[in-house]
């Protein structure tokens, strides 16, 4: 069990699909003008998640290698379809307010690549908590972003207004505000080291990067985590050096120290 | 021999012009517009500019402060930014809302992408345009002697395009019957922003920058001149000259030519650059103005310009002297 509940926390906190992996990038920008829409938006991914990794699971061992990447699509659209009617039937405001971002849940790069990371090599038991686990992360990072650009855009959450219309500030329901909100969501996250798979220190996270997003300077990542480890050898070395250099004088000393007070001695007696 | 010769490594030439020297000189040129625009639209206006100004200054401070940066408020840019914003606002606009504009201009537009020179968009035209998609209501309302009006801009954008513009502008929008002519646009009694209405006032701050060398002719004349020919070919009013006189001294037009365009760290900074900035600049507000859905299109097409400036610079590198004969590289 506690597979099951590693992946649930792997999902929702270490590798949180929006401010960690930043993975389904669009339906995060496009959607999430309302906390309703973000939350609604992250259940459904939730849905399609865990039966795609469920059956996906399943079928691991008669998908062939060459083609698996058009299998899990024939598997993830037929799921989609279903929810899409079943909100079509259901819930039709939601589903006009998701609009063409339902249908586009075949392509979400979080659903394929679980399938593709986890799900095809992974017994169904734990594929279904990890499908749980991301699809709720993606759920939490959504509904975030659209409570705070529902409050700062709209002076509501869920729609229930509580600030006047004169001080809602519309640029953060409109497109700029999302990609606004994201970052500084992010930025939050990691300033404040969040147990996340990018802030672990000192690059242990497995990451090829080295994981440190506080410090990481851009472009050059695995370059970067050569030359850190580089230096780090180096001064460690270097460290190693000094301590032994010091042992050494300090050794030589003694000896001096030592010699001097036998001769000192040698000298009382002779007199 | 040490006394005899002076030795040291380039720039041998200096100049004593500095960040600080060329953004003081810049706020003073904006003095009389700033001055005009408190005269036309009152205490209200000294209000906006004082709070855009030392929300901008505190702003940068505390930011500078935070992030343990050095502190570089007395360098006058960030004043200069919450001036040229307060002048880009409409006298009526509430002050918590300009305060809101400062802070965005400072923190998200310059401190962001690294302090002043490595802001890609003019920190004051961002806000500005921040604020327009905020607030649009608030932001478009303009008020000129306690009545709240149409500008001329708009008023001849939504005028017959038969009629003559002097005739559409004598008639007011139709409303409140604010009657006007070309010579009040040009001295400033007209409704707007409370830095762009007087065309002199801007003249009087852009002289005293092209004397003191702080701005180069290129960029405004460029922009002014293609914008001139834009509107007399796609205006759909002849060779009218009223039109074109108004459309001139309408609007931000001025302003943004002469202070906002002309910024250095959003120019290209290469002179053919320049020229190529000018005459987009023209074209993009001719486009704005005369097939857009807004009378003002000056604050959009400078910052859509500050997009293009690296690759404006990257296509005009002057050749370096006896270079000339050599192509690619060889």
């Amino acid at each position: 069990m506690s597979t099951c509940t590693e992946r649930l926390k792997n999902g929702i906190i270490t590798e949180n699909p929006t401010f960690v992996m930043m993975l389904g990038m669009c339906p995060t920008l496009a959607v999430t003008s309302s906390a309703m829409n973000g939350l609604g938006m992250g259940l459904t991914t939730t849905a399609v998640l865990v039966l795609s990794n469920a059956f996906i699971s399943l079928l691991r061992k008669v998908i062939p290698d060459k083609v698996r990447i058009p299998a899990f699509i024939v598997v993830v659209a037929s799921f989609v379809t279903i929810i899409q009617l079943l909100l079509q039937a259901f819930i039709p405001a939601l589903n006009s307010a998701l609009g063409v971002y339902i249908p586009l849940i075949v392509v979400n790069c979080i659903i394929l690549g679980r399938a593709e990371a986890y799900a095809s090599k992974n017994p169904v038991l734990p594929s279904v908590f990890d499908g749980i686990g991301m699809g709720l992360g993606f759920t939490v990072g959504l509904t975030l972003i659209g409570i705070c650009r529902e409050v700062l855009g709209g002076g509501a959450i869920f729609g229930f207004q509580f600030i006047p219309e004169d001080y809602h500030i519309t640029f953060f329901v409109l497109a700029p505000g999302a990609f606004l909100v994201l970052a500084c969501l992010t930025a939050i996250q990691n300033k404040l080291k969040l147990p996340s798979a990018t802030n672990v220190p000192g690059g242990d996270s497995g990451m090829s990067c080295g994981g440190n997003c506080a410090q990481c300077t851009g472009a050059a990542c695995v370059a970067n985590k050569g030359i850190i480890e580089a230096e780090r050898a180096a001064q460690k070395a270097a460290k190693a050096q000094a301590a032994k250099e010091a042992a050494a004088k300090a050794k030589a000393a003694r000896e001096a120290k030592a010699a001097a007070e036998a001769k000192a001695a040698q000298a009382k007696k002779e007199d | 021999m040490g006394n005899l010769l002076n030795i040291s490594s380039s720039p041998h030439v200096r100049d004593n012009s500095s960040t600080q020297s060329i953004m003081w000189a810049v706020v003073i040129a904006l003095v009389p517009a700033s001055a005009f625009g408190i005269v036309n639209f009152g205490f209200r206006a000294l209000i906006l500019i004082a709070a855009c100004v030392a929300t901008c200054m505190l702003t940068e401070f505390i930011w500078q402060k935070a992030m343990k940066l050095p502190i570089t408020v007395s360098d006058g840019s960030a004043a200069l930014t919450g001036l040229l914003l307060a002048l880009n606002l409409s006298s009526t606009f509430p002050v918590w809302m300009a305060v809101l504009g400062s802070v965005f201009a400072i923190i998200v537009v310059k401190q962001l992408f690294g302090g002043l020179g490595q802001n890609f968009m003019n920190p004051a035209l961002g806000a500005r345009c921040f604020l327009m998609v905020s607030f649009a209501g608030k932001m478009t309302s303009f008020t000129y002697d306690g009545v709240t009006g149409a500008t001329p801009l708009a008023i001849i954008k939504n005028g017959d395009k038969a009629a003559s513009v002097a005739d559409i502008l004598a008639a007011g929008d139709g409303q409140t019957q604010v009657s006007t002519n070309v010579i009040n646009m040009f001295v400033g009694n007209i409704g707007g922003t409370i830095g762009e209405t007087s065309v002199i006032a801007i003249l009087i701050g852009a002289a005293f920058l092209l004397a003191k060398k702080i701005i180069d002719w290129k960029i405004p004349v460029c922009y002014i001149g293609t914008f001139a020919i834009f509107v007399l070919l796609f205006g759909g009013r002849g060779f009218d000259i009223t039109y074109l006189a108004a459309e001139l001294c309408g609007g931000g037009l001025m302003l943004g030519a002469f202070f906002m365009a002309t910024d250095y760290v959003t120019s290209p900074i290469t002179p053919n650059g320049q020229i190529i900035f000018g005459v987009v600049l023209g074209i993009l507000t001719g486009i704005f103005r005369i097939f857009g859905a807004s009378a003002e299109g000056v604050s959009y097409a400078i910052i859509i310009c500050n997009l293009f400036v690296p690759l404006i610079e990257k296509i005009t590198i002057p050749v370096p002297f006896g270079k000339e004969g050599i192509k690619d590289g060889k």
